[in-house]
C-alpha cells in the first residue's frame, strides 16, 4: 500500500481497514495481519502500526486476543455505522472543497443533480 | 535515552554544533535531518566518543559516551572494514569487541540479506557492502544503533532489504534507532521522531504523524519549508 506522506499514516492505515470491512473484503471474524507482518509489508514504523492498531480496539473496529492475534469486531450495526460515517466525512469534505472554490450551495446542487438522473429514469433539463 | 545539553563543537573556525540542546528519546525510530554540513554527523560522533563537545555534554542513559561504548552500534559513512576480508572475517575480526554480539542472528541475518560469509568485502557491490556494515551493526543486542546515511547510494532492491531487516529486527520501545540522512524520502515512513538540523543549530523537534497533521506536509515538504528561511 502507498502511503500519502503528507498525513498521518496510522490514520490512513485505519481508513484502509475500514474500506476494506465497508467493501466486506473483511469480515467479522476475520483475521488481521500481526502489527509486525503489517509493518515488514508496508515498509513502515512497528509503532505506526501499533498506534493504528491500537485507535481501531478503541473505536471497537477490532479486537487483540493474546498470543491470537488480532480479528475484524464489526457486527452489522457497526458495519452500517461505519458506512455512514465514511460517507458523511466524504461528503463534509466534498462540500469544504466545492465552498473553497467559491461554488453556493444552489450550484452545487445543480451539478449533483446533472450527475444524477431523476427517479423516472430522465435527465432534468437544466 | 540519548541527551545533548548545550552542546557547541568547532573544528578550527568552522562551527560544527551551537548550543544544541536535544533529548533523542528512548525506543523510537529518529530520524536526523538536515543539509549536508548540518552536524548530522558531528552529532553522531559525539555519541559514540569519537568527537569530545567544547561546551556542554552528551550523554547516554545519563552516563558518558565513553562508558557508554557497548550501549551504542555505529554504522558510519565511510569503510572502516578492511576490503581483503571475507564478510566471515569481518565478523570474527569484531566479536571479541561485543560482549554482545549475536551470533544466532548474525546467521540469520546473513541468510535473510542474501550474503555469503565467503564474500570479500572489497570484491562485492556497493549495495552488498551496505548490506553487510547493517549485518555486522545489528548482529549485536546493542540498545542503541546509529546509522549515517544508510541507504546513500544504495539501489531501491538493496533498499528494501535493509529497511525489511530493521524493521523485522526491531524491538519496539526497546531498541533506539537514530537515522541521520538528507535523502528523508528514502525513510519517511520509518522515522517517529524528528530532530531537523542545519548550520550546527537544532531547527525543529516533534512527532513525525504530528507534525505532518499540524502542516499536512511530508517530512520531506516542512524540511524543503524549514531550510528556505534558514538560507
Amino acid at each position: 500500500m502507498e502511503f500519502d506522506t503528507t498525513r498521518p499514516i496510522y490514520r490512513q492505515i485505519i481508513d484502509d481497514f475500514k474500506k476494506q470491512m465497508i467493501r466486506g473484503e473483511l469480515k467479522n471474524g476475520d483475521k488481521i495481519f500481526s502489527q509486525r507482518e503489517y509493518a515488514a509489508r508496508a515498509q513502515i514504523n512497528p509503532n505506526t502500526v501499533q498506534r493504528a492498531y491500537r485507535e481501531m480496539e478503541n473505536m471497537n473496529l477490532v479486537l487483540t486476543m493474546r498470543g491470537q492475534g488480532t480479528f475484524i469486531n464489526v457486527n452489522e450495526d457497526r458495519l452500517r455505522e461505519l458506512k455512514r460515517e465514511m460517507a458523511q466525512g466524504l461528503v463534509d469534505r466534498f462540500i469544504k472543497e466545492m465552498h473553497s472554490l467559491e461554488f453556493n450551495q444552489k450550484e452545487v446542487l445543480k451539478m449533483l443533480k446533472e450527475k444524477y438522473p431523476d427517479e423516472e429514469g430522465q435527465n432534468d433539463r437544466v | 535515552m540519548i541527551e545533548f545539553k548545550h552542546v557547541s563543537k568547532r573544528f578550527g573556525r568552522t562551527v560544527a554544533l551551537e548550543d544544541v540542546t536535544v533529548t533523542y528519546p528512548r525506543g523510537k525510530i529518529i530520524g536526523l535531518f538536515g543539509p549536508n554540513g548540518a552536524g548530522k554527523s558531528t552529532s553522531l560522533k559525539m555519541i559514540v566518543g569519537l568527537n569530545r563537545p567544547n561546551l556542554g555534554e552528551v550523554t547516554i542513559d545519563g552516563k558518558s559516551p565513553q562508558d557508554s561504548k557497548h550501549q551504542v552500534a555505529y554504522l558510519p559513512e565511510i569503510d572502516y572494514i578492511y576490503p581483503w576480508m571475507t564478510i566471515a572475517d569481518a565478523a570474527d575480526f569484531l566479536k571479541p569487541f561485543y560482549s554482545d554480539w549475536d551470533e544466532a542472528k548474525f546467521k540469520d541475518l546473513l541468510g535473510f540479506l542474501n550474503l555469503d560469509k565467503r564474500m570479500k568485502i572489497g570484491r562485492i557491490s556497493r549495495g552488498q557492502r551496505a548490506k553487510t556494515k547493517l549485518l555486522l551493526n545489528v548482529s549485536r543486542q546493542a540498545p542503541y544503533l546509529l546509522m549515517d546515511e544508510p541507504l546513500s547510494g544504495i539501489d531501491i532492491m538493496t533498499r528494501e532489504e535493509i529497511i525489511n531487516t530493521l524493521i523485522r529486527d526491531y524491538r519496539e520501545g526497546e531498541q533506539t534507532i537514530v537515522i541521520s540522512t538528507h535523502e528523508i524520502a528514502d525513510v519517511e515512513s520509518l522515522i517517529e521522531e524528528v530532530v531537523f538540523i542545519a548550520d550546527g543549530r537544532i531547527q525543529l523537534v516533534g512527532n513525525a504523524e504530528d507534525l505532518r497533521h499540524e502542516r499536512e506536509a511530508s517530512l520531506v515538504n516542512i524540511m524543503k519549508e524549514l531550510f528556505k528561511n534558514a538560507n
